[in-house]
Parts: structure tokens; sequence; C-alpha cells
């Protein structure tokens, strides 16, 4: 007698829970750990697939009373004896390991690292966690129809899958309690009297009546059913409309020839961790990627990431070239606009009035909050761009900007990170 | 009604074929061997649920931890990078007796993981005493659903962080958690009056007033050592389950937290006989293969390449790497087990000379059924190697035992396989299947609840081995936890009653 079940089918993933708390105690040594992995990785393969990580594992052993292996005497049989007799002396073998037969604790604890693989979903919640677009309002709740459902009670009608059992069957229950629908086991006893009255022939009159109380039984359970439609209670879900914020980020990158190769990968690691945050966090965020030399265009993603150009500096076209896709495609009206610049500082002394005026009339009066990243040569010169000092002036007026200093890539998530902490976050 | 075509041919399996095997393994098992088996549940599972149920201790439900989760990153991790492979089958020890074996199996291994789990485990799970006395193969897992449900149910109310904390003592404390021996169990009233009666009449009929006229003995014990023994005495010390005596006597604790212990305990106390098994377990369940395998190729059920391909599987399991080998990593159970069973039934039928003087109710008696099934019904591990490991399977293993003390700068070689060393060797590989030896003796003392309520624990040491000492002050601290007030243990030798070690004095952490 055997039962084979398949259990192929059933629902996978039955430890994820018991993963979530595991990541959820070892938050902290993941983060560290995740970070120095952002700083190994290609800027094409961030966010790519899972991610083998190695953590510390304090906070995370499973501590047991045991005897230590290093003090008092023990015993081990071992098998494969090849040259020994009674009574030699073996030197110890190094490391502890392989002669004692303890064979490493079983759990694989200790001081050792821990090692084991999160998936890319887990990577990038912890990569941008507690991380938001600062002053983020809901400004359309007209055009953008964004519905979510929400738990309303019972209905009568409803598709089976939302039918609510444990209602329909209360009102089953009482329904059949007070029609008095012949319950099973009045019917069954029923039944045996009749039997009884039949085999021994007696009381000819109260097995008529019996019979005919069986027949009114079975024609009141015909005409009650045991679930009748008037019982059916589905859950009900309406309709609720949910405000949703419009917002767009505008990347402005430099990829002039004075930005170095070494300059240009921070800086699109930069925009490359940005893209992803926004992507991962926010459904309704456009992104707008422009790039420029002495000319600026808007560019897809991909050229804006892979491809290579060099060219002179000038900053203001590219403020330039913002502002007329903000008039063509972004209300101010409608939407919360952001923008991240990334620069070298470089710019045409000529050009600074310029961007001045750019910045000041256009652009940040409407912008939420401008991040400016400059990145610098690892081993550079610590002095102050153009850009900087014009920006710095910004700044003390009051603007909605902030500027970072970006040197080397370990900077790279430490600088994304403190731009987007908000502000009650921060310690 | 016998068929000699073979079961199957080819490598792929399906139902009607799982099924046709099973009930063919079945008519071997039940009619010829004899076995007594529960029920069985036979589960497919892909190797994803495989790693699922690794990580809750192979049980199909469990409650949730984080622990589970870290052991599933890591199991995951080690099989993905193909550093181990997966355990074939997994066997639970209820009624019916569920068997997961895997999709990826063909069919060859499935008809070997069929008689090895439904039958040679399930076999040992119905009959072995340990087994019978101590689990309830029945409750399980309506117990396990129980307790997950439970610990569920707690985390909502009082918060993951609070249950975490809880079950994570309880987890340090759970090897510390059982019963090793069968207690009595409370008489109820009736049988309380009818044993005061017994003893009533038995004074009547003996006695004897000349008993009077003897002086008393004056003094008596001093008063602290008596109000010692009282306090002793009215909590039940010592008490060697931690776990129980906490759930039972921990001035501090809410009710569901003494809940949330005794699940724990219980768990602990169902795997118990599990870790004393595990030679005979997997011994039985390899011998028992063999056989059946063997016995379906002689009736022509298995094809010759079918043979080939579980003669492959099965010397991989019975395999026992050497002490010098980089593979080597103890004793291999299934090798051992396996190599003292067909000892035995090689003693049954051809006993030779040293046979006739090492066993001689076994050697020659012709039943090794009877043999085998006495052996995996009565003992466990310690006694199983003490009663039946034969010179032969020591000469054959080339078993040697070393003496490793941690004063000396070199191991000393003890005892080897020969005629002055055989029981020497004997004895001290049963010393090492002994969990009582293996496992710290650690006992509550005293705790005085009418004063400073702090608890004294125990270390009766053996050998010297004193307690792993970062470990220890780790599962003090979550003792304190749970105890609500200050936790002191000492390491005293067990022979001299001398204190070896005192860990300072542990206070729970304030929260």
């Amino acid at each position: 007698m055997v039962n084979i079940v398949d259990r192929r089918l059933n629902p996978k993933d039955k430890s994820l829970a018991n993963r979530q708390r595991f990541i959820g105690r070892a938050r902290r040594q993941i983060l560290d750990a995740v970070r120095d992995v952002s700083a190994r990785r290609k800027v094409a393969d961030i966010g790519q697939g899972g991610e083998e990580i190695s953590i510390p594992a304090d906070g995370l052993q499973e501590p047991g009373f045991r005897k230590g292996s290093d003090k008092g005497l023990r015993r081990h049989v071992v098998p494969g004896n090849k040259q020994y007799v009674a009574g030699d002396a073996i030197p110890r073998p190094e490391g502890g390991q392989g002669q004692g037969g303890r064979g490493g604790s079983p759990q694989g604890e200790g001081e050792d690292a821990f090692q084991f693989t999160v998936s890319r979903d887990e990577f990038l919640d912890l990569f941008f966690e507690n991380l938001e677009l600062p002053d983020l309002v809901c400004t359309q709740l007209t055009k953008v129809k964004h519905h979510g459902l929400q738990r309303a009670g019972y209905s009568v009608s409803g598709s089976p899958s939302n039918l609510n059992l444990a209602r329909t069957m209360r009102n089953s229950l009482s329904r059949r309690l007070a029609l008095k629908r012949p319950r099973r086991e009045e019917t069954r006893a029923l039944d045996e009297e009749i039997d009884r009255l039949e085999r021994s022939g007696k009381d000819p009159e109260r097995l008529r009546a019996l019979i005919r109380l069986r027949e009114e039984q079975v024609v009141r359970a015909k005409r009650i059913p045991y679930i009748d439609p008037i019982d059916l209670r589905y859950n009900r879900f309406d309709p609720v409309p949910k405000p949703i914020s419009q917002a767009v980020m505008f990347c402005l990158m430099d990829v002039s020839g004075s930005m170095t190769e070494d300059m240009k990968d921070l800086a699109k690691r930069f925009f490359m961790l940005l893209y992803l945050f926004l992507q991962r966090r926010y459904q309704h965020v456009d992104i707008v990627f422009i790039r420029h030399t002495h000319i600026a265009q808007e560019v897809d993603e991909d050229t804006f990431f892979y491809s290579r150009e060099t060219g002179g500096t000038l900053v203001s076209p590219a403020l330039e070239e913002m502002e007329r896709v903000l008039r063509e495609r972004y209300d101010p009206a409608d939407w919360n606009i952001y923008a991240a610049q990334a620069s070298d500082g470089d710019n045409t002394p000529a050009d600074n009035p310029a961007v001045v005026d750019l910045m000041e009339s256009v652009i940040l009066p409407v912008c939420r909050y401008f991040a400016y990243i400059e990145v610098a040569e690892e081993r550079g010169w610590e002095m102050t761009t153009d850009l900087w000092q014009v920006y710095e002036r910004l700044v003390k007026a009051g603007r909605p900007l902030a500027m970072r200093k970006v040197k080397s890539r370990a900077d790279i998530f430490p600088v994304f990170r403190d731009l987007f902490t908000p502000v009650e976050l921060r310690r | 009604m016998t068929t000699n075509a073979p079961l199957y041919t080819g490598a792929d399996w399906d139902y009607p074929l799982i099924k046709k095997a099973f009930d063919a393994i079945e008519r071997v098992a039940i009619d010829e061997m004899g076995l007594d088996p529960y029920p069985s549940q036979v589960e497919i599972i892909s190797s994803e649920q495989m790693l699922d149920a690794y990580s809750s201790m192979g049980m199909p439900l469990f409650y949730r931890h984080w622990s589970f989760g870290k052991h599933f990153a890591r199991d995951e991790m080690y099989y993905r990078k193909g550093m181990t492979g997966l355990a074939y089958e997994i066997v639970i020890n209820s009624n019916p007796c569920l068997c997961y074996i895997m999709e990826e199996n063909t069919m060859t291994m499935q008809t070997l993981v069929m008689a090895h789990a439904a039958f040679g485990h399930s076999h040992f799970f119905k009959n072995n005493h340990l087994f019978r006395s101590w689990t309830d193969a029945e409750g399980i897992l309506d117990y396990l659903d129980f307790a997950k449900a439970y610990v569920a149910e707690c985390e909502e109310r009082y918060g993951p962080r609070e249950v975490e904390r809880v079950l994570d003592a309880a987890h340090a404390l759970m090897s510390h958690g059982v019963h090793r021996y069968p207690r009595r169990q409370p008489l109820n009233l009736h049988q309380e009056l009818q044993r005061k009666k017994e003893r009533r009449r038995y004074e009547e009929q003996t006695f004897s007033d000349l008993w009077r006229t003897l002086p008393q003995r004056t003094g008596g014990p001093a008063p602290r050592e008596r109000a010692l023994d009282e306090r002793r005495e009215a909590l039940g010390l010592p008490e060697e389950n931690l776990l129980y005596f906490l759930e039972k006597r921990a001035p501090r604790l809410q009710h569901w937290q003494r809940e949330i212990l005794r699940i724990v305990r219980v768990v602990s106390q169902y795997f118990y006989p599990q870790k004393q098994t595990k030679v005979m377990n997997e011994g039985c369940a390899t011998a028992v293969h063999y056989h059946l395998m063997t016995r379906l190729h002689e009736t022509g059920r298995l094809t010759d390449g079918a043979f080939m391909e579980f003669l492959h599987h099965h010397t991989n399991v019975v395999f026992q790497p050497e002490y010098d080998d980089p593979r080597f990593s103890g004793i291999n159970p299934y090798a051992l087990g396996f190599n003292i069973l067909q000892d035995l039934k090689r003693m049954c039928l051809n006993p030779t000379e040293e046979d006739r003087r090492w066993f001689p109710d076994i050697a020659g008696n012709g039943d090794v059924l009877g043999t085998w099934k006495q052996a995996w019904a009565e003992y466990r591990d310690e006694s199983f190697i003490l009663q039946f490991l034969g010179p032969k399977v020591m000469r054959d293993m080339r078993l040697f035992s070393v003496r490793d003390d941690a004063d000396e700068a070199k191991l000393v070689v003890e005892a080897i396989h020969d005629d002055g060393g055989y029981r020497d060797v004997r004895r001290a590989l049963s010393a090492q299947y002994d969990l009582a030896r293996h496992e710290p003796d650690i006992q509550v003392v005293d705790v005085d609840l009418s004063g400073d309520r702090r608890l004294i624990l125990e270390h009766r040491v053996v050998d010297g081995r004193l307690l792993e000492e970062s470990d220890a002050r780790q599962v003090l601290r979550h003792l304190a936890t749970l105890w609500g007030y200050g936790v002191k243990l000492h390491e005293v030798d067990a022979r001299t009653d001398q204190v070896l070690n005192e860990f300072p004095e542990v206070a729970p952490a304030a929260d």
C-alpha cells in the first residue's frame, strides 16, 4: 500500500520567509559587503544577475554548549591504519584537522566569513534602502487614472475566486436551521427504525406514519438545498483612485575631451546607480538623458552609457537643451522636476555668465532638487573649478542645489546615498 | 503471482513504474524479509524543494526562524557551485512515513531510494525502542503544524523581534532540552490512595515497638544545608533538561514564551533518537536496500544494467576514506553500519572459529533476519557497536584508536586491530558514539527563588574537557535572557568535585 504524491507543483520558496528574516538580521554586514561589491563591478554589470557576497559571521552564530577541543583527553577511532602498532607516538597533525575525526563543526560555524548569494532584487533593495527623491509632491490626480483595490466588505455577487467560504457556510447553516431542513443523522435514524419495523412486522400503523414522514423529509430536503445561491457571499474589493506623483529626472553628463576615461567611468557609474534607483523605486518617473561637449543632445540610455564622444566643453548648451525638453514635454505645474549633472567642472570662462543666468532664471526655479557631481582624478590637484565656484554662489543664495565631489569608485555609493537620503534619516 | 520480467528498462520513470517497483519491493520486504514498516507516502519533489526541506531540519513544515534561512543560503550556494550534491532522499519519521524522492533521479535510483527509505528507515523508525518510547510518529506533523501557526501568531501579537529573542535563546539550549531517561508518570489520585493504603498495610504488618527504643541521632545536617536540600527538592533539582526547567520555573517568562520553549523542547526530543542511532539507522536502511535490490536482481526483476547502476551508487554510499585521505571526514555511518550488519550475516551463515569465540549466540544460528531485527529493535549506536562490532570488521576497516591528550606533545596509538586491541578499539569507538560523553553534562544545581534568584549551573567535566569558552558565554547570555536574573556556571571535575573553571555571572541584557 503506497501513496504517491507529486509535490513538484507545490509552491516553491517555502523558506523565503526564513531567508528574509536572515537578511534582515544580517542587514548591516550585508550592506557593507554590497557597498564593496558595487565599487568592484563594471558599470554594465551593476544590477545584472545575482551577487555572491561574503559577510562576517558575527551576530549570526548559533552558539551551543560544546566541549572545547583544546583541553583535556580525547580518544579517536579512525580507519585505515597502515603502519602503526599500539604504543606508537604520532606528531600532532597540522591545523588540527584530518586526524582527529572531528570533521569540523557540522554547522560550519566559527569565526569564518559566511558566504552566500543574494539575488538581484535583494541586492538592489539593500542598495537603495531608505533612499528617495526629495520633496516629491503629488501633482496630478486627473490625467493619469491609477486605481488600487481595497477590501470593502462582502457582496452577493462576484467571481468564484473571491468566494468567502466562512460567510457562505454560515448563511447556509442558519438558513438550514431556520427552515428545518432534515439533518442527515435524523434521516438515518428514521431509516433504521423503518428498517427495524419492517423486519419485525410489528406496529404497522407507526410504520406507515414513519414512511410518510420519511417521504416528507425527502421532499423537504430537496426543496431546501444545502447551499442556496442566496447564501453565497463574496469578498468585495473597491477600486480607489491612487494619487501618483509624476516626476522626471534629467541626467546631464559632460563627455568632453577634458574628461579622462576614468572620470567618465565615475560619472557613468553615478548615473547607472541613479537610473537603477529610479527604475526600481518609482514607477512613474521619466528619465531624460542629455550629454554634452560644446554641443548638447538628448540621447537614449544606451548611447548615454555606452558610446564615446569627445569635443570642447560648454555647459550652457546642456542647460538649454534641458530647458527645451522641459518646455516641450514637462510642464512644471504637472511634473516634479529633478536634475543631476556630472562634470569635471571645466567650462569655458566666457560661458559662466550664461550658465548662471540659465540656472537662476529657468532651471532652478522649477527644479525640486538639482544634484551636481564633480568628478576628479584620484590624484588630481585640489583646486576649485569654474563650475564649482559658479554653483557655490547659487547654493549660498539658498537654491535647491546639492554639490558633491567624487574622486574614486568607492566614493560613488556614499555620495549617492548622501544625496538621496531623506533629511529625517540623516544622522 | 510471480512474473520474472524486469520491472523496467531504461532510465526514465513514471508513476505506474514507481508504483510497480514499490509493489515488487514490498512483496520481498514484507513477505520474504518480514519487515514491519509504516505505510508509506512517496512524494516527488524538485531539487529546489529538496533545498527547502534541507533548511528546516528535513521536515515538511516548520516554524520560521532566521537560522533556517541561513542554512538555506549556505546549502544553496554550495549546491549551485557544485560543491555538494543533494541527498537522494529525505525520510520522515511519521505515520504514514513520508519519503521525498527527487525528480531528476533515474528509475534505478528511485527504486533504490524507496527500498532504502520506505522500508529500511521506516522499519527502523517503527521498531527501534528509542523511537518507540520517545517519538510520536502519529502526531509529529500535526504538532509541527500547530507549532508553526503558534509561532506565527506570537510574531503577530508580540512582534518578530521578541519571538526571535526567545527562539534564539531556546535554540542555543536545544541540545540540553531533552529528557535522557524516561520519567515516572505522576500518579493519579486513585493510584496515590492505593499506594498509601499499601504502605500503611506494610507498616502495620512489620510494626515492631522495639525500634522506638533505639537512641535518636542528634543534630542532623546543618540548617543551611537542610535549606539547600529542601530548595532543591522543591524545584526538582538537579535538572539536566535546561529548557524544561526554564519552561516550568523561570520566574519572568510570559505564557507564550513558555509555550515556545516547549515547542523547541519537543522538537529537540523528537530528534534525539536520530542523533543516537545514526550508524544503526543508516546501517539498517543500507543493509535492507542491498538485500532487496539483490533479491530483485536474482529474481530477474532488475536488469543487469540497472543492477550495475545500483552497485555503483551503493559503493559510493558505503565508501569509507582512510584517515589520511583528503576526503576523510570521520567515520561514514553508512559504511560502519552496513559492514557490521553484513558481518553479522556472515557469522550467522558461515561462522569461523573466531566468531564462535566472540559471538557464541550468533555464530552459526542461521537466522540472519531474526538477528538483524533484534539488533535494530533493542540497541542504539553505542550499545550496538559494543555488542556487535566483530574483529573482522575492525580488521577490514583497519580501525585504530588514538589517544589525544592536550597536555602531551604527541598523539599515542593506544590500540589497533589485533588480538590485544580489538576490545579496546571497540570500547573507544562505542564511547565515540555515546551522546552522553559527547555532549557536556550540564545541570541546574541551585537557585534561591526567595533570595537573589541567581541560577547556578554546573558542568561536570569528564577527562578534563572544559567547555568551549566563547560559545558558552553566548549561551549563558541567552540563558540569562530567559531566566530574567543572573546566571552562573562553574565547571567541576566529575571525579574529584574540584572546581576547574568558573564563568563570571551573566546578568540579563537590559532592554
